[in-house]
């Protein structure tokens, strides 16, 4: 009975939020409450709250909402981020945390690709062109960089990382990869990759740097004026991992300056970045919404999961994929 | 002086390799000598054959880089300087290069041209050339085949990736001042995806293994079946039947020649006989799609999107309703426009030139069929 259902709260249903296949997904299991209805009555409402779904960031899990859940068990967060979440705070509250591993990582690497290929081949410009009111084409600036036979330098070597190196292995790229520890011989045979173990090896030789590594705070700005410098001036850096991994002033100086030839951004500090700022009228800088895992089958399989672990916490049964305190 | 080259030619070409009882250090010696000879050689500009070429920058022109190579071995003549005195040039050139179409190869033309040899295409395509008719004015042709197929390959598939995660639409979303609204974009899934390429030559061949990459199943038509080590170093399904391909395909990837069988491949009836949630990718030639049924087909929704490095014309006019609707990505045929491998090309123009101007065989001549 649908009465019986165990509550839970949500940023919205719609197309800032959830889309009606994923809603009815939370439907079968929960009652969901947008944070609109929630908040003209946080007394009424709070108290029937046992679960927080985020989803692209939303709810903010602010102290200020936690406070007003206290039935609250699990905070369910869509993708395998967590640099958004205050782990030990929320923890410290008696509250579980659970992320989606592993579904993201398939979309996330496609998208990785996509954004390579479009930079590398200049497929906006051309678009442009192709549809624009004149057709003009310096041949020039529609040439683009090779993909195939370069070398593909993958700075983060887990899962999406491996995908990655696996779907550039098709194009006949070299790889070469920088984690922060060597990966096992079947891994790196798998998709043909060399280790650096030092970084800066990867930046001189990558005609495409790939950042897919997870964010810890202390790799805020680890691709600043120096790493890309160290870059070729023909290469390109794709970032679908966090925004705060590139120090953007940098980059932009290193993109007007032509220190390296451009860069594809599926993230960026802040999201969005404000209008007007300067990284987006570069037109050597392809810039996407933070849309790395943005398909439907994926988006399915994420909401399954953030269900999956809310009926386990409810339930007061281990969760599938509990993020534990460090 | 052109014998000596032909000869030493033989011993340098490919380096290291070298002619039987030639030892290597004599390899080494004779190239030195002959870069020596070249460089001297190359001076005298007056002694280089002439090639007709349309121009050099500007819309469709030869980049830079390529007129260049071009000019090591060829005293180039550009369509205008030709026009502005076809008897001055005329008689010598033996050469035409001709680049994205340029220059026109109307008959006209080749009256003014009696010592032509050899038209050398860039491209694999020659859809554009009458062969046969070239061949009885005792002009050959030939094309660059297997350099472009890599770089034809990767935009394939980053038109099918850029369709398929509306890469171009966040991109704009992302730039626009006026946007409030950043999320909405939803894709369609490619890993794992039914990938049905359609022409598995050298190019389709290419995108089946770049598919595989992203674990996606792999279905092709072809003329004729491929060999089982060709389809087992891709995974992929042969489909005597193009119209099952069609039903099963979450991505249909043209990667055919243009030819009369080819012309308006796609029609109506394949359209419709695909998923509504499918994609159309286009790399062939723009006549190998009914545009008509094409626009049709995506306003209605009968497909999901289509992706075009390919019309016909290109360009297309700027009030076409293709370049008005959403759910479609085109390029201006971007294809091998990369420098490498473009210079890739050129050079493979140049062989074949001095091939035909020095009365060798021509490696990538085009027979008429």
């Amino acid at each position: 009975m649908a009465a019986d259902k165990p509550w839970a709260l949500i940023s919205e249903v719609g197309e800032n939020g959830y889309f009606e296949e994923l809603a009815d997904i939370m439907r079968e299991h929960f009652q969901i409450m947008p944070l609109s209805d929630f908040l003209q009555s946080p007394a009424l409402h709070g108290p029937k709250i046992q679960v927080l779904f985020i989803w692209k960031f939303y709810p903010e899990p602010k102290p200020s909402l936690l406070a007003e859940l206290p039935s609250l068990k699990v905070v369910c967060s869509a993708g395998t981020g967590t640099d958004h979440l205050d782990i030990p705070y929320i923890n410290n509250l008696g509250l579980k945390i659970a992320n989606t591993p592993h579904v993201v990582s398939d979309a996330t690497a496609d998208f990785a690709m996509g954004l390579l290929l479009a930079s590398a081949r200049k497929m906006f410009e051309g678009q442009q062109i192709a549809r624009g009111p004149e057709m003009v084409i310096i041949p020039q600036s529609l040439m683009g960089v090779e993909v195939s036979g370069s070398t593909l330098g993958i700075i983060g070597m887990g899962e999406i990382g491996h995908k990655i190196a696996q779907r550039g292995k098709g194009f006949d790229m070299k790889i070469l990869y920088h984690n922060r520890s060597r990966r096992s011989a079947e891994d790196e045979a798998a998709v043909g990759a060399t280790y650096c173990e030092n970084l800066d090896d990867l930046l001189k030789l990558s005609d495409f740097v790939m950042l897919s590594l997870r964010f810890h705070t202390d790799c805020t700005g680890l691709i600043g004026h120096r790493e890309l410098s160290l870059m070729k001036p023909t290469a390109i850096l794709v970032n679908i991992s966090r925004g705060l991994l590139v120090d953007q002033d940098a980059l932009i100086h290193a993109l007007q300056s032509g220190i390296i030839q451009a860069a594809a951004l599926d993230v960026t500090h802040p999201e969005p970045l404000p209008r007007g700022h300067p990284l987006l009228s570069l037109p050597n800088a392809l810039i996407t919404p933070h849309m790395g895992i943005n398909t439907t089958t994926t988006a399915k399989k994420i909401m399954h999961r953030m269900v999956n672990n809310a009926v386990a916490a409810v339930k007061g049964l281990p969760i599938p994929d509990e993020v534990k305190p460090q | 002086m052109l014998l000596q080259l032909h000869t030493f030619r033989g011993l340098f070409n490919g380096f290291g390799r070298c002619e039987r009882n030639v030892s290597f250090a004599s390899c080494v010696r004779v190239s030195i000598a002959l870069k020596k000879n070249i460089k001297a050689y190359g001076t005298m500009a007056q002694d280089k054959p002439l090639a007709l070429i349309s121009y050099v920058g500007g819309m469709h022109g030869l980049i830079q880089e390529a007129a260049d190579l071009m000019k090591q071995h060829f005293k180039l003549i550009t369509h205008q300087e030709f026009l502005q005195n076809p008897s001055l040039h005329g008689t010598k050139i033996q050469v035409l290069f001709s680049w994205v179409n340029k220059p026109e190869l109307l008959p006209s033309l080749f009256t003014s041209l009696p010592a032509l040899k050899l038209v050398a295409n860039g491209g694999v395509g020659i859809d554009h050339i009458d062969v046969p008719y070239l061949n009885s004015l005792g002009v050959k042709v030939s094309n660059t085949p297997l350099v472009v197929s890599d770089a034809t390959a990767d935009i394939a598939m980053g038109l099918l990736l850029a369709s398929a995660r509306r890469i171009i639409e966040g991109h704009q979303i992302s730039m626009d001042p006026k946007t409030v609204d950043f999320q909405s974009l939803i894709g369609t899934e490619v890993t794992g995806a039914t990938l049905g390429i359609i022409g598995m030559g050298h190019i389709g061949l290419r995108i089946a293994q770049r598919g595989r990459g992203f674990d996606m199943k792999i279905l092709y038509h072809n003329r004729n079946r491929r060999s089982p080590e060709d389809e087992q170093a891709v995974g992929a399904t042969y489909c005597k039947n193009m119209e099952d391909l069609l039903r099963e395909a979450d991505f249909v990837v043209l990667a055919v020649n243009l030819s009369p069988q080819t012309t308006g491949l796609i029609g109506h009836k394949e359209l419709s006989l695909m998923k509504p949630t499918a994609t159309l990718v286009n790399v062939s030639r723009g006549l190998v799609v009914d545009q008509d049924a094409l626009l049709e087909a995506l306003q209605k929704r009968t497909i999901r999107a289509a992706a075009l490095d390919v019309t016909y014309p290109e360009p297309l006019p700027r009030d076409h309703p293709l370049l008005h609707l959403p759910n479609i990505i085109i390029t201006p045929h971007i294809g091998t426009d990369t420098t490498a491998t473009t210079l890739k090309m050129v050079q493979m123009m140049i062989d074949n030139a001095l091939a035909a101007v020095e009365g060798r065989q021509i490696p990538n001549e085009v027979k008429p069929k």
